[in-house]
């Protein structure tokens, strides 16, 4: 489920209000957006993925809200990780034109 | 008559063409429609370009070149397993529209990988990447999309239908279109599993279009299960090939698998056994490759520390009802047209029988009748409103939903309420004994028990917010469970996906379809297959 916003990365462009497939977010006037209905969540991860700055993470656990703090997502590097591999952003390289994909098929038929 | 149709929405539009659903298949009916010259709107529920199984996955696409043996080769792949009750002519009909729409794709500038020649290859996608680029697409068709609008009721007059109302759950207010044609690929019902993506699909356009009149097929093709770690909503199953099962102990669960074997994961499963996998069978040189291939898969494990090569780790069965599965809405016509003027269906809102019979092994056949079935729809549905003319501006058009939409404010208790009902259609099937593994008696429970439910839904006032939205999600919800069981009771054999442990073979005097409808009364016939198909 979606745990953190980072009110220090959040640039308040909404984009994750817009993309979320369950409208999860509430846009906030002169601020950043809120999880507002965290247990709506889905789980699917397209919020960070749309994140401009990397400032979301969504926890892998889809059943329930876990603990954890901005600093500890940040420690653990864990902001921004599925967009690098999907490979959006300035300067990356989409990971659907990625040799390994081609190379996959041909060895398991997937 | 409902209350929604009588008051002015706050959004009023007129087009040819309204499209429900922004996934692939409802993306390629706004384009196609909008090539053909008809003014489109598309409402998604959510984000068209986030929103539904295809947008957070990687997946195949049943895409064959135009050589005889290749395609002879592909139809007969899984005709067996999808118990002989595909169409040949529709296969040859989906085989060359996907062929077609993946080479538009590639115009468009999806960036498809190369092969060794340098050529592209074009036999998979990436969600995230398609989606985006089908909504920049339809865009720049001139496609109207409303996102974050999803319809409550389709608009009908003895003509047939011709629009629909909702709700706009960001901007506020409701929302009204009237058409000359509407198409619906709003997806399938996965019940509100968490299976990835699939929480949107919650079989809206099934009730949609059954309150039109429309038929469904196919419904007992609806127990499809996905697998997944516990704690997480990655549904890769393709990936469990590498998996081996084990207990708790270490030892090995013979004969389970992510193929035939799921069976005994879920026999497992209901008796209270754990099981864990381990992706122990793929080859070391394949690792690095399956990472690329679903970038999703591995977030999970590497978030929490795992390493699914090397760490056994519990899974589960999360339903895909028929996300996975193959019923859906009754198709009538070669441009996907129902029974009912004016509505057409696509995607996983629509049966998939007509290429795969009651299986579906992977995502490739989905993927490829969402593109293909968009397509026919959309150009069915610009043909039939653009020759409406002039008679589609005086139209009387009523509200057809089975529960009465107000205009009052919802209260707490009946959004709590909701909430059960909810739960009351889960455990009637999400079970694997109830729905995965099917009796005569279970299914009788269940439909008696479900009827309950939409007795009690049918009359609870739809309010015109996130609440209503919900509310109609819990009435599609008992809707499609109750065709899906009516038609598993009628189906007294085993094939495709259908399991009755009361009748465990094929019988082959049930070769043929089960097409259902009814809100109140639910029925089910039997039709026969097209007669043409020369494939064994």
């Amino acid at each position: 489920m979606i745990e953190i916003i980072s009110e220090s990365k959040c640039v308040s462009c909404n984009q994750c209000v817009h993309v979320c497939p369950t409208n999860v977010f509430d846009r906030v006037e002169n601020g950043i957006p809120v999880i507002a209905r965290q247990s709506d969540c889905q789980t699917c991860f397209m919020c960070e993925l749309y994140c401009p700055v990397d400032a979301l993470y969504v926890s892998p656990d889809a059943e329930a809200a876990i603990q954890i703090s901005e600093k500890e997502v940040e420690q653990q590097g864990l902001l921004g990780g599925y967009r690098e591999k999907v490979g959006w952003g300035p300067g990356r390289k989409p990971v659907s034109s990625h040799e390994y994909m081609y190379q996959l098929a041909v060895k398991t038929r997937f | 008559m409902s209350v929604a149709s009588v008051k002015a929405a706050d959004l009023q539009l007129v087009a040819d063409v309204l499209v429900i659903g922004g996934g692939p298949a409802g993306t390629w009916a706004a384009i196609t429609a909008a090539s053909k010259g008809a003014k489109v709107v598309l409402v998604d529920k959510g984000y068209c370009g986030s929103s539904g199984a295809t947008a957070p996955s990687g997946t195949g696409v049943w895409y064959v070149k135009p050589d005889a043996e290749l395609r002879e080769e592909a139809k007969q792949s899984r005709f067996g397993l999808g118990g002989h009750l595909a169409e040949n002519s529709w296969m040859d009909r989906v085989l060359d529209r996907t062929y077609e729409n993946m080479n538009k794709i590639a115009e468009w500038g999806y960036p498809f990988p190369n092969d060794e020649n340098g050529t592209q290859y074009r036999r998979g996608l990436q969600g995230p990447e398609y989606m985006k680029l089908m909504r920049k697409k339809a865009q720049k068709s001139g496609v109207k999309i409303l996102d974050h609008s999803p319809a409550l009721e389709l608009l009908a007059d003895e003509h047939g239908v011709g629009g629909a109302t909702g709700v706009r759950t960001q901007a506020g207010g409701t929302w009204t279109v009237h058409a000359g044609a509407v198409v619906i690929a709003s997806g399938g019902c996965a019940f509100l599993s968490k299976a990835l993506g699939c929480n949107v699909l919650t079989g809206d356009g099934y009730l949609l279009a059954a309150e039109a009149g429309a038929e469904l097929s196919g419904m007992e093709f609806s127990n499809a299960y996905a697998i997944s770690p516990t704690f997480s909503s990655v549904t890769k199953t393709a990936y469990y090939k590498y998996a081996s099962f084990y207990y708790e102990d270490g030892s090995v669960v013979e004969g389970a698998g992510s193929q035939k074997g799921r069976s005994i994961i879920a026999r497992n499963l209901q008796q209270g056994r754990q099981v864990y996998a381990r992706l122990d069978q793929a080859p070391e040189d394949i690792q690095p490759l399956l990472r690329v291939g679903q970038t999703n898969f591995f977030l999970p494990f590497d978030r929490l520390g795992i390493d699914p090569f090397k760490d056994k780790f519990p899974v589960t069965l999360r339903l895909e009802g028929t996300v996975r599965g193959t019923g859906g809405i009754h198709i009538a016509g070669e441009h996907c047209a129902t029974k009912v003027p004016g509505l057409y269906a696509a995607g996983d809102a629509a049966t998939r029988e007509l290429i795969c019979g009651g299986f579906t092994g992977g995502g490739s056949h989905n993927a490829a009748w969402a593109m293909s079935s968009g397509s026919f729809a959309g150009e069915g549905a610009a043909v039939y409103a653009l020759n409406l003319g002039l008679k589609k501006e005086f139209r009387r058009l009523k509200g057809l939903s089975s529960s009465p939409l107000s205009a009052k404010a919802a209260d707490q208790s009946a959004s709590r309420k909701t909430e059960e009902y909810v739960r009351s259609v889960q455990e009637e099937v999400m079970p694997y004994d109830r729905n995965l593994f099917r009796t005569e008696k279970g299914l009788d429970g269940s439909i008696e028990r479900l009827d309950g439910i939409w007795n009690e839904l049918r009359s609870k006032a739809v309010t015109l917010d996130s609440d209503g939205v919900k509310t109609r999600e819990a009435a599609a919800m008992t809707a499609t469970a109750r065709w899906m069981y009516h038609s598993a009771r009628v189906r007294t054999e085993t094939r495709g996906m259908h399991k009755r442990e009361d009748f465990p073979q094929l019988d082959n005097e049930q070769h043929h379809r089960l097409v259902s409808g009814g809100l109140d009364q639910v029925w089910v016939k039997p039709q026969e297959v097209q007669k043409e198909a020369v494939i064994h």
